[in-house]
């Protein structure tokens, strides 16, 4: 697969992939000058049906960029617009020709903002420099998407998967699925939030976060583009601990800002960290997971756990994901769509416990309207946080539709 | 309507019941249009081969000859001859192009050739038309012989049938086979011939049951003589005239796939599974019932997602149609179908399979596809999933050419499994940003009126003329996302972006059959 790479000669730059493996991304070298205007060439495999629609949109791409003199090599295997977009901007802005200016293609109406507190069972990760992903990913039903820049992306991308990223928060329809990023390790992360925060992204990832000023600093930031674009929909935050220290400060981490929603963990990195082998059964995270969970449930955020690496596993996937739900994790990574099933399967209640949680709460309401303070079931005295466990159980159940 | 497509020829056309334009004379021989579905009645008596008589045949029963060559020598190979083989050893085949080969070698010319599909790794049967030693193709053409045809370097018209339409073509006398080639994993010298068993196996040999019975001439060409009695026997030694033994009669490893692969697109695993949900939500799957799925990614995954439904639910088939793969092999193993009636075996369990299970039964376009039959096994089917490179908004269906004009697929059974009592085609809503919902079909394979149900990843689309698939549907109260197709198109459209139509060229290269020998359409030049 040949990668564009960023180009040392001043004023021509290329991005984007193309080959006989690539489906439905473009590579564009790019070459300015000082006069002649702008000289195209397309090769396409959609052609005879979106060749000249190509060529237009390029020029119109151009035109935003300001760039007025350019020999463009386009060689396209498939891309939608909003990918043929972000490939030009890229390779433009490697040659250095843009400016600052941008390129933002139609904008898809926004999905209604995010409850801190919503279903995040599953959350499908979508490499930021890999398209052809993108524009199905909601037809699977994860509750999340993320498009990660962090370790699906190469170093020599971070630039170009930043544009392409941007571009799919604005064009891509992800359904009813909330919009997450994964930004880089600070500081790179905050040249991301740049590029993304503008999009309004329900959620952003930090990863190997080990301080609370690391979660400040990216709200801050998050606050401040906000504020720019008169954005005022919320943008959760979901630290991401994946080292000794970052799970020491769990607590410190997850209390940082208001706009934690969530905590989760990084087991390939914790473990590394440790120098142990992560394993299927992961007693050797244990403690790590526990404390995660333990500085979630304390600071009033949904712990959320580590994907299950393993796709071809289900049944791993199954065990590992009701243990995790047992546990008191509210949901898991999802690395492949056919991990979702399975994933929503592991974080639903079992009938009885809905059974019971009903009970429980129909107990509750008799007690309430009869304006009793003691909630009772048949011969027991129901607790307090009997009765919220059961509502919020009852509640969550709806949610993921296994009762109506 | 006379369309002028270059100063020599002058080509007639006529508008069918299809509203598509087609000629009226095909390779010198008049045509009918498509009439509609049902409304074309054939008369007369069927063809027949050359009577022949046991005293021209040895009392040995051996039928041995040294070579190919003298083969066709003796059958009386001359100019203009229709010499025909059939494509059980699908790519990895190397008996048609040694007969070709070996009628160059003899020195005749403009043949005509009528394999039941041709493969890419035969396309060297370019260099015998542009050497005039075949004049046509009538039989699928793929890949390159597609491009040839398609770009209009071919001297006749292409004439592409379904696998029921070929045997109606010569039962009906549409095409006689002079000579027919047929490649034999196992054979005796006799003529005796089976595709189950020998280095070469391939499973099934139906695609030759017309060839070996209707031809004037049959030879019989093994890699693994056995002798007398080869047993069991899918050709008759009794129609065959000569046999040839050579090294070897073609690349196993091309035959038949090792293992077939599920798709792991998930987008297509999403479209398998919605078509399962779907037989299993209009009540299709129940005990006793039956299907035909093919060998693609999507068709194999679906046979993987209904077979699980069926578990669950305790249900059993009484038979499913092959192709036959390792997956419908494990339904007849694990006690989910009673038998396999298989046209075509793709892979090394289906082979094994075929060869020693009783339940496994070899079938032919006679059994299950011809039209000229009393009747025909796909019709008694109850649902097929199906391909398509195009459907369009009337469920119109396209399976031979691209959306650009480009030839790039046999019909196959297509057709014929469209007399099954549920069609669905099973497609990604598009495929390289090109959507595969149309406004019309670029060549009409299918009519709509025969299509009942598109499923896609994003959505499922009934035949509004199949109320009773939607109130099934809706009757069980399933979340199914039944959509209409326009919707869709839209939003495939909304993300694509409408395509641009490309201009096809006015000069047709080939015609599509209807399975009653009418024409559906046909098959322009590309410009």
């Amino acid at each position: 697969m040949p990668i564009a790479v960023e180009t040392t000669t001043p004023r021509s730059a290329e991005a984007g992939h193309w080959g006989a493996e690539i489906r439905s991304d473009v590579h564009v070298a790019f070459e300015a000058r000082d006069s002649g205007g702008v000289e195209i060439s397309l090769q396409s495999r959609v052609a005879p049906y979106y060749g000249s629609a190509i060529l237009e949109q390029t020029r119109e791409v151009l035109g935003e960029l300001g760039v007025k003199h350019a020999r463009v090599a386009i060689h396209d295997e498939g891309a939608l617009p909003f990918v043929i977009a972000a490939r030009i901007e890229a390779a433009a802005e490697r040659a250095g020709i843009t400016f600052g200016k941008r390129s933002l293609p139609a904008q898809h109406p926004l999905p209604p903002p995010s409850p801190k507190d919503r279903l995040r069972r599953s959350r499908l990760y979508l490499p930021g420099s890999e398209p052809k992903y993108y524009i199905n990913a909601s037809l699977h039903g994860p509750d999340a998407v993320i498009l990660d820049l962090e370790d699906s992306v190469h170093r020599s991308e971070k630039d170009a998967a930043r544009i392409l990223v941007r571009n799919t928060l604005r064009a891509v329809d992800f359904g009813s699925c909330e919009r997450m990023v994964r930004i880089n390790q600070l500081p790179l992360g905050l040249e991301d939030l740049a590029e993304v925060v503008g999009e309004s992204p329900d959620l952003i990832l930090i990863p190997k976060v080990e301080q609370p000023e690391q979660v400040r600093e990216v709200d801050r930031m998050t606050a401040e583009i906000k504020e720019r674009h008169g954005i005022t929909r919320p943008i959760w935050i979901m630290p991401i601990l994946e080292s000794a220290l970052g799970i020491e400060n769990a607590f410190a981490v997850a209390t940082a800002s208001e706009n934690v929603a969530a905590l989760t963990i990084g087991l390939e990195d914790y473990t590394a960290d440790l120098g142990v082998v992560k394993t299927t059964e992961g007693h050797e995270s244990q403690y790590a997971r526990s404390r995660v969970l333990n500085a979630a449930h304390a600071s009033g955020v949904q712990a959320i756990d580590s994907v299950f690496s393993d796709v071809a596993d289900m049944d791993g996937l199954r065990r590992w994901g009701e243990a995790s739900r047992a546990a008191g994790f509210e949901g898991m990574g999802c690395l492949h769509p056919g991990q979702i099933r399975v994933i929503h399967q592991a974080f639903e209640p079992t009938a009885l416990e809905i059974e019971k949680a009903r009970n429980v709460v129909a107990a509750f309401e008799e007690a309430q309207s009869k304006g009793l303070a003691v909630v009772s079931l048949g011969s027991k005295m129901i607790d307090p946080p009997v009765v919220e466990r059961a509502l919020k159980l009852v509640e969550r159940a709806k949610a993921m539709g296994a009762i109506s | 309507m006379k369309v002028s497509a270059n100063a020599q020829e002058r080509v007639e056309l006529a508008h069918n019941a299809a509203g598509r334009a087609v000629p009226t004379m095909v390779n010198g021989k008049p045509q009918i249009p498509f009439l509609g579905a049902g409304k074309y009645q054939p008369r007369g008596r069927k063809a027949a081969p050359v009577i022949c008589s046991n005293k021209d045949y040895p009392d040995s029963g051996d039928k041995r000859v040294a070579d190919l060559e003298t083969a066709l020598r003796k059958c009386g190979l001359r100019d203009g001859m229709v010499i025909s083989n059939h494509h059980h050893l699908r790519d990895g085949d190397k008996v048609a192009l040694m007969a070709l080969e070996a009628a160059a070698r003899i020195g005749v010319k403009d043949l005509m050739w009528f394999p039941s599909a041709s493969f890419p790794s035969q396309q060297n049967a370019i260099t015998l038309m542009e050497k005039g030693v075949i004049h046509h193709i009538e039989g699928s053409m793929n890949g390159p012989l597609g491009d040839y045809c398609t770009q209009g370097n071919m001297r006749g018209m292409g004439v592409l049938r379904s696998h029921g339409g070929r045997y109606q073509a010569i039962q009906d006398g549409e095409v006689h086979i002079d000579i027919a080639v047929i490649a034999a994993p196992t054979a005796d010298f006799f003529g005796n011939a089976d595709g189950s068993h020998g280095k070469s196996a391939c499973g099934s040999l139906g695609f030759a049951l017309a060839d070996s019975t209707y031809a004037d001439r049959v030879i019989v060409v093994t890699d693994n003589l056995v002798p007398f009695p080869c047993v069991p026997w899918q050709i008759q030694g009794n129609n065959v005239d000569f046999v040839v033994e050579v090294e070897s009669i073609g690349d196993p490893a091309k035959i038949v796939s090792g293992t077939t692969q599920i798709t792991r697109s998930p987008d297509r695993l999403r479209i398998a599974e919605l078509v399962a949900q779907f037989l299993r939500a209009t009540g299709i799957m129940k005990n006793g019932f039956s299907f035909q799925a093919g060998a693609g990614g999507i068709a194999l995954a679906f046979v993987e997602y209904l077979k699980q439904m069926m578990k669950q639910d305790g249900i059993k088939a009484r038979f499913v149609r092959g192709g036959s793969t390792k997956y419908l092999v494990e339904l007849l193993h694990e006690g989910l179908t009673d038998y396999i009636l298989d046209g075509q075996t793709f892979d090394l369990d289906g082979v094994r399979s075929i060869a020693t299970d009783p339940r496994h039964v070899a079938t032919s376009p006679f059994t299950s596809y011809n039209y000229h039959g009393k009747g025909n096994f796909a019709s008694l089917v109850d649902a097929v999933v199906l391909g398509a490179t195009e459907v369009d908004v009337n469920f119109n269906a396209n399976v031979v050419t691209h959306s650009d004009g480009r030839l790039l697929h046999g019909i196959g059974g297509w057709q014929n499994c469209l007399f099954a009592g549920c069609i669905i085609l099973a497609l990604p809503s598009f495929r390289d940003r090109i959507p595969v919902i149309v406004d019309e079909v670029t060549t009409m394979t299918g009519p709509g009126e025969m299509i009942d149900v598109v499923v896609t990843e994003r959505g499922i689309a009934i035949n509004p003329r199949r109320t009773d698939l939607l109130d099934a549907v809706t009757a069980r109260g399933s979340k199914l996302p039944i959509r209409p197709i326009q919707d869709i198109k839209a939003d495939v459209e909304k993300i694509c972006g409408k395509p641009a139509r490309p201009k096809l060229g006015d000069r047709p290269c080939a015609v599509v059959k209807w399975v009653d020998g009418t024409l559906l359409d046909t098959v322009w030049q590309v410009s």
